[in-house]
């Protein structure tokens, strides 16, 4: 999984790559919607973008649920959950995503598991982004300074309420970039969950693709429709870390 | 249907397996050569002097890096032949899986590229070296090395991302796992060890990386 993107963060070379995207998206939106008969095949692929962000948006949940217990067993608990919470990153982080989904969908209904396609592909692609955003969140608690802990105990501030009140505002802060990439991240694996016969857009692509044979079209759609959807992951990104971070200036020039 | 684990079967497996596996490596090593290629190609596009360019180049690189790898497969392994250029299974994930791992690296280089102090730059120009020759001689060879762990990162992000090759049926690991799956009903041998053998390599080449850092006194960006 390709992870260091540079952050959405707004430098603006940032700003202005995404803003040849936005043209260039236009420019190729207007180009294919003047392709003959596309309404044809429109809508179908924009059910399929349904299923596609039901996918992303579950899968998400997942991850950063699983990336939360993972970092929490891994700083805080006792040494078994510490050491479960390791295999679990590594194992999830040194394989493929596409053999952990083939693996929950395949291999899980021999040992009496079976699950639904969507609930497969929601599961494997959270647990495997949870894999990576644990790391991002560690290192985000790590990266906030120990005069923090050593203040907030002078302070007689117990353990727990200097992780919450402390450090984990100042860390979620600093791990909004990097989630965001992970989303869009996810948002990409998505199209894997089409191999487990669940009809997200790859899969309404590929089947539009086999009974019209309009390749060029039906995949640039496609493509665009996944462009728009990751823009609109960095924006919703952008706009949070902007909020998140006048919160905590707020917070200082109180003081 | 066996819900238990077939030592038997593992060993009539393990050697077609071997074979898939070699295939996987070659498309690895290939496709990272290419993107290694394409990356440098477009990071220096991204710094061009002309605007049409550089801000082409940035959109290609932010195109290719927010769109699936999946659907860029079957975007040039269907739609190519469309143009009249049909390439085989293999030929065409190659390009794709270079082209989306070539952009990613193109930040990577451009990274390191923007490292260089200007002062050799200025140099460079002082002791009346073409801008060419700088670029070759001067400056690459200094922006390189810091970049190498960075470059290995997504080297074993682009191994494990080549099972992706079996949707347009490249036999590969991941597709001879599925084939020998529904031949013999027996998912869970098959897909297990695909799992093992990409966990065993990304370990030995994440411990590899380490390796490589220590070495040459960097420091990669933490693989997020």
């Amino acid at each position: 999984m390709p992870a260091n993107r540079t952050g959405p963060t707004g430098s603006s070379p940032a700003a202005g790559a995404l803003a040849a995207v936005a043209i260039l998206g236009f420019a190729g939106g207007l180009l294919v919607s003047s392709f003959a008969g596309f309404r044809d095949f429109l809508p179908e692929l924009l059910r399929g973008a349904a299923t596609t962000v039901q996918v992303a948006a579950g899968g998400s949940l997942v991850a950063v649920v699983a990336a939360l217990l993972a970092t929490t067993a891994r700083l805080y608990a006792p040494l078994p959950l510490r050491w479960l919470a390791v295999a679990y990153v590594e194992l999830f982080r040194g394989t493929s995503a596409l053999v952990q989904l083939f693996w929950l969908f395949f291999v899980l209904p021999m040992l009496g598991i079976s699950l639904s396609p969507m609930t497969a592909g929601i599961a494997a692609l959270g647990l495997n982004i949870g894999a990576y955003g644990s790391e991002v969140m560690r290192g985000a608690i790590e990266a906030v300074p120990r005069g923090q802990w050593e203040a907030a105990s002078a302070l007689n501030l117990g353990r727990f309420r200097t992780l919450r009140r402390i450090v984990l505002p100042q860390a979620f802060v600093a791990m909004i970039p990097p989630w965001g990439n992970l989303f869009i991240e996810l948002l990409k694996a998505t199209s894997l969950v089409s191999l487990i016969t669940l009809s997200d857009l790859a899969f309404k692509a590929q089947q539009l693709n086999q009974t019209t044979l309009r390749t060029v079209e039906i995949f640039g759609i496609v493509l665009l429709i996944y462009l728009a959807l990751s823009l609109l992951v960095t924006l919703a990104m952008r706009a949070l870390e902007r909020r998140a971070g006048r919160r905590l200036l707020r917070g200082k020039e109180a003081r | 249907m066996n819900a238990h684990w077939d030592w038997n079967y593992v060993h009539e497996i393990l050697p077609i397996l071997g074979e898939a596996a070699l295939i996987t490596l070659q498309a690895t090593l290939l496709g990272f050569a290419l993107a290694l290629v394409i990356g440098l190609v477009l990071a220096v596009c991204r710094m061009a002097a002309n605007p049409l360019v550089r801000h082409a180049a940035a959109a290609v690189v932010e195109f290719i890096r927010s769109t699936p790898l999946l659907i860029q497969i079957f975007f040039l392994y269907y739609g190519l032949p469309e143009f009249g250029l049909a390439l085989d299974a293999m030929l065409a994930g190659l390009i794709a899986i270079g082209l989306h791992y070539g952009a990613y690296c193109a930040e990577v280089y451009r990274a390191g590229i923007d490292n260089v102090p200007r002062g050799q730059w200025e140099a460079a120009a002082a002791l009346n070296l073409p801008p060419q020759a700088t670029f070759r001689r001067i400056i690459l060879p200094q922006a390189i090395p810091p970049i190498v762990p960075a470059l290995g990162n997504y080297l074993v992000a682009l191994f494990k991302e080549t099972p992706l090759l079996s949707a347009i049926g490249v036999l590969e690991l991941m597709q001879t796992a599925k084939i020998l799956g529904s031949e013999s009903f027996q998912y869970t041998e098959p897909i297990t060890l695909v799992g093992l053998y990409f966990l065993v390599f990304s370990l030995l080449a994440s411990a590899l990386i380490r390796l490589l850092e220590r070495r040459l006194g960097v420091r990669a960006a933490p693989r997020s």
